[in-house]
């Protein structure tokens, strides 16, 4: 399909353990994902086998209708940063940004526009970095090139609360100006909630929600009053989990509220909560 | 523009709704410009696409038009037309929740009229 990520059926087999198990999903073109999961999900096995770092033990991934294996025009089109920086560690920064310029088309002014308003000195080494500001040399290089997808792995690891902030709206300019496909893997969970349109969701290797941003949130509700008025009403209800303080409990419910009597208050969950429950064990 | 995240409304609805806000306190008046989706996109931090959904709903109740490459207007009328849904949104969002509160706290209806008498005149 054109215009797409797609992951066909793919499993990933380490020496004890299945990554991914049978695993498939689509990213369409142009919207922003957020990949949710808990640590050892398999987000990170998915944004490698996407690009072709690791080679699944079953299945496929094709970009644009093209399979990604091996080739370098499907590669051309993506651009991926990870945890681990693949640069030498002796390198500046600037000559990072100029390496990046040799693979991807590169915005040299704007990579050094968002260097400075990062506060990112281009003249240091790359291993002279402190994490947060490795992130950022990283971000700035997927900001600035032109590739077609984006994959972001903890993007925000290791930056402060003003540089989150700062990244995010950076994306969000650089996304209505270049619209293209960005798919985000955290776990700030409610700091992207609002930025994302979709939400994909991996527990143990396999698919557990692929659904809009929109979609999710309206999923569950939260119920409390009463301890016996709440637990009439939800007799017949799919309950997510319960706290009691008292005579007070709070519930967690799945699905939209039904004829809720006056004397129970209803709250809505955010994105973060909804995620804590669906993925708990 | 103010947006509450905790809230069961879902966001593309609380965009139009505080434009519509905006439009009756005069912030942006008639036939006058309102902020581009990536504006609002960027500075909220909210997906353009959301954005987008809640300014669609003003561009059909014909609150705001398009002109094509400039960005979004409010349409001359969509002051009296906001203030009249408003109106008759009101006794569903603020009386149904007062007479709520005040069965809840026992006030009775003497008392509650007392309150409404001695409200308006002090907001004379």
């Amino acid at each position: 399909m054109q215009n797409s990520i797609e992951v066909n059926n793919v499993t990933m087999s380490f020496k004890r353990v299945n990554a991914l198990k049978d695993f498939s999903v689509t990213f369409e073109g142009g919207k922003i994902y957020g990949l949710l999961g808990r640590n050892g999900a398999g987000k990170t096995t998915l944004l490698n086998v996407i690009n072709n770092r690791l080679i699944p033990t079953a299945g496929a991934v094709q970009v644009d209708g093209m399979p990604i294996c091996e080739n370098d025009k499907a590669l051309a089109k993506i651009y991926y940063i990870g945890e681990k920086q693949l640069m030498p560690e002796e390198m500046k920064v600037k000559n990072y940004f100029d390496a990046t310029a040799c693979f991807y088309g590169f915005d040299m002014p704007y990579a050094n526009r968002l260097a400075a308003s990062f506060g990112l000195n281009t003249s240091k080494k790359l291993k002279s970095l402190s994490t947060g500001y490795s992130t950022i040399a990283k971000l700035i290089t997927a900001l600035a090139c032109d590739a077609e997808y984006l994959l972001l792995d903890e993007p925000v690891l290791g930056l402060d609360a003003n540089h989150r902030e700062l990244f995010y709206r950076e994306l969000l300019e650089n996304y209505a100006k270049k619209p293209r496909t960005i798919i985000l893997s955290t776990h700030l969970i409610e700091e992207i909630s609002r930025l994302i349109e979709q939400v994909v969701i991996i527990k143990n290797g396999t698919l557990l929600l692929f659904a809009s941003a929109e979609e999710m949130l309206s999923m569950g509700y939260s119920v409390s009053g009463k301890a016996d008025e709440v637990d009439a009403y939800c007799a017949d209800k799919r309950v997510l989990s319960s706290d009691s303080i008292g005579a007070l409990k709070t519930v967690c419910v799945l699905g939209k509220p039904q004829n809720v009597s006056d004397s129970l208050e209803v709250t809505a969950l955010d994105m973060q909560k909804l995620f804590i429950h669906l993925t708990n064990n | 523009m103010k947006f509450d995240f905790d809230s069961d409304v879902p966001i593309f609805l609380q965009i139009a709704e505080q434009i519509e806000s905006g439009i009756l306190a005069d912030i942006f008046a008639e036939e006058a410009q309102i902020p581009s989706t990536t504006e609002v996109s960027v500075t909220y931090k909210i997906n353009p696409a959301t954005v987008l959904k809640g300014m669609n709903i003003l561009v059909d109740e014909g609150l705001v038009y398009k002109k094509r490459g400039i960005g979004m207007f409010v349409a001359s009328g969509a002051k009296e037309k906001i203030l009249s849904k408003r109106q008759q949104a009101f006794f569903d969002t603020y009386i149904v929740t007062l007479l709520g509160e005040a069965k809840k706290l026992g006030i009775n209806k003497e008392q509650l009229f007392k309150m409404i008498d001695g409200g308006m005149s002090d907001a004379k």
